[in-house]
């Protein structure tokens, strides 16, 4: 067995890491499974896949930075892609989402998002077609490291963009006073009420850490692999896994979980076949729900 | 006059297969409160253990047995039955989201089994030659379509009527107890757990019958039949309907496919034959804003008057958030 599949399931870890950790702090602060967030990686992706062609257009052919298969203009419209991601998820909250949380069962939010889910990812397929598209068709030389592992640049860069942005979510949430208050809110929302804790601003930041980071695992997926309609509602399930096995309202646990499942998942592809990818997550998920449902690094519900 | 006779049974035998699909989820959600995202996979099982059961024998793959439509169904809902209660046993213990997240995985899994274990389930090309009740008639389409319809009428009939009666026996009594205050009913001696775990199970074998249903009425499944835009719909439904109420259910299925049959009806009409992917792509859209609208509008459904909860501290909140959406 090839250690390559070291590199492919940190990669594909990192997608999802990045992914759960918006799951993970939707569950635990907003108090429901979003079902729309796979949806929101998709749309960021297409946001970020329009804004390079709108770049393309205005510019020109903008050359590649070295080794990468990239240039300016995507990191550019990643960051734009990320605030159209955010002002999306906090339109979504406004309209649909703040009102089902209001209600007295908490999982009318959960079918909400459901909806939602389903409406976001058809109109996606309405307005660019089912049909798979990419960031750049050129392709890349993998280097080889030693170990019989070869990696491209674009994959050292995305990995080294993931621990950057997983490190500086980790510090907001511990170090700055919102992260502390996000943290009162998931521990216990009546308190932190009390506590003068301003809660609208908790759920907006939450909505933008979550959204944004969506954004950039789905763009990650469409440089790495491509861009589809349904790319984010595939991740979904890896997604609540990983957000599962890490422990509910856990960062670090959300992208360890997101890596131990990327890592599982390419170890299957090498040893059963790359059909059987997606029952990885759901027999990691089984194992956790019997044998520690809390998780990694959860803490017991109050 | 004929043929529109025949597409009526045809549409309305569609319909009521979908009614008991949501007579079944409309025990597991609106009876007992187990919500299950992944349903498309309970009705796939019940369509390919049947069809398993009663296609004649294929070299190329496991079965099938040739056995009559009946033990089919029957089979179906066995394993519906069981694959359900496992889902509960597992989850049901915990918060009501892991419910949620795990028929999510299970719809998946399900997917993945009937694509790729070809072995079994004859992979993406499905299993075809599926027996048909009354596959003699198929001669006179007429005759068959109203056949077909009167078998899927009563079965539906006889669901309908089973669950009325299980909703005012003492077991539902304790499925609403459980639902409604579950300290109260904990406190009297009922296991919340192992009752919700029965009604789950029961609501799984109803949808997996209703899948055997359906792949007997058209003779051939695939994979694709399960997507999670089955599940969609059926939610659809049920909530239009109103959860809570069997009669509710069955009606929302009915006016809920007729909806989707002609705006689909609409889209073949005004839309080139290539742009018809994407009209269709709209049509989900519209259904899934018309979903989200009737969750802030009226949660318990066009129809439905469940009655909400009337819990001290709570109401006031409730209501405040009812005057301000």
């Amino acid at each position: 067995m090839s250690l390559q599949f070291v590199v492919d399931g940190l990669l594909t870890g990192s997608m999802i890491g990045l992914g759960a950790i918006g799951v993970t702090l939707t569950y635990s602060i907003l108090r429901f499974s979003n079902f729309a967030h796979g949806d929101f990686m998709a749309w960021g992706t297409y946001a970020t896949l329009a804004v390079v062609g709108a770049i393309a257009a205005m510019f020109g052919k903008v050359a590649p930075i070295a080794p990468l298969s990239f240039g300016w203009p995507l990191i550019v419209a990643l960051v734009v892609g990320a605030v159209f991601t955010a002002l999306l998820a906090l339109l979504l909250d406004k309209v649909l989402f703040s009102r089902l949380r209001k209600q007295e069962q908490a999982i009318i939010a959960v079918m909400g998002s459901f909806g939602a889910s389903m409406a976001l990812r058809s109109l996606l397929e309405f307005i660019f077609t089912s049909r798979p598209t990419y960031f750049s068709r050129a392709i890349q030389i993998a280097m080889p490291v030693g170990f019989g592992i070869r990696i491209t640049p674009d994959q050292i860069a995305l990995l080294l963009l993931t621990a950057a942005l997983v490190l500086g979510v980790h510090l907001l949430t511990t170090r700055t006073q919102t992260g502390r208050s996000m943290q009162a809110m998931s521990q216990n929302p009546a308190l932190a009420r009390v506590a003068g804790i301003d809660v609208a601003s908790v759920v907006r930041v939450t909505w933008v850490i979550g959204a944004s980071l969506a954004c950039v695992a789905g763009v990650m997926i469409g440089v790495l692999v491509q861009i589809r309609p349904l790319m984010g509602f595939d991740m979904l399930l890896p997604m609540f896994a990983a957000a599962i096995l890490g422990g509910i309202g856990s960062i670090p646990g959300a992208v360890l979980g997101g890596l131990i499942i990327g890592l599982a998942e390419a170890g299957a592809v090498q040893l059963i076949g790359a059909e059987w990818r997606a029952a990885v997550s759901f027999i990691i998920l089984m194992a956790v729900l019997i044998v520690r449902p809390i998780g990694l690094f959860g803490v017991r519900e109050r | 006059m004929i043929d529109l006779v025949g597409y009526g049974a045809f549409f309305l035998t569609t319909a009521l297969i979908f009614s008991l699909v949501t007579l079944g989820l409309n025990l597991q959600w609106g009876l007992t409160g187990l919500f299950n995202v992944g349903l498309a996979g309970f009705v796939a099982i019940g369509a390919y253990t049947s069809a398993l059961l009663t296609t004649p024998d294929d070299p190329a793959r496991l079965g099938g047995f040739g056995l009559p439509i009946l033990i089919g169904w029957l089979g179906a809902m066995f394993v519906g039955g069981i694959a359900a209660a496992l889902t509960g046993i597992a989850t049901l213990r915990l918060r009501s989201d892991y419910l949620a997240i795990t028929t999510f995985g299970v719809a998946v899994v399900v997917q993945l089994v009937a694509l790729n274990a070809q072995k079994l389930t004859g992979g993406p090309f499905g299993i075809g030659f599926i027996p048909r009740p009354f596959g003699g008639l198929a001669e006179t389409p007429l005759l068959f379509n109203l056949s077909n319809l009167a078998i899927v009428s009563a079965v539906t009939l006889a669901a309908y009527l089973a669950l009325e009666h299980l909703t005012r026996s003492p077991w539902g009594r304790v499925l609403k107890a459980l639902r409604e205050d579950e300290r109260a009913a904990i406190s009297l001696g009922k296991s919340a757990r192992f009752y919700r775990i029965q009604a789950f199970a029961v609501g799984g074998a109803i949808m997996a019958l209703a899948g055997a249903l359906q792949a007997h009425f058209i003779g051939f499944i695939a994979p694709d039949n399960y997507l999670s835009i089955l599940t969609f719909q059926v939610w659809v439904m049920l909530i239009v309907g109103g959860s809570g109420s069997n009669a509710g259910a069955i009606a929302g299925s009915v006016l809920v496919w007729a909806i989707w049959a002609g705006s689909g009806a609409l889209t073949s009409v005004l839309f080139a034959p290539e742009q018809q992917a994407r009209a269709a792509s709209l049509q989900i859209v519209a259904i899934g804003v018309m979903l989200c609208v009737i969750l802030l509008v009226r949660p318990n459904g066009i129809f439905g008057e469940r009655p909400r909860r009337a819990r001290f501290g709570k109401r006031t909140k409730a209501t405040a958030s009812e005057s301000g959406s």
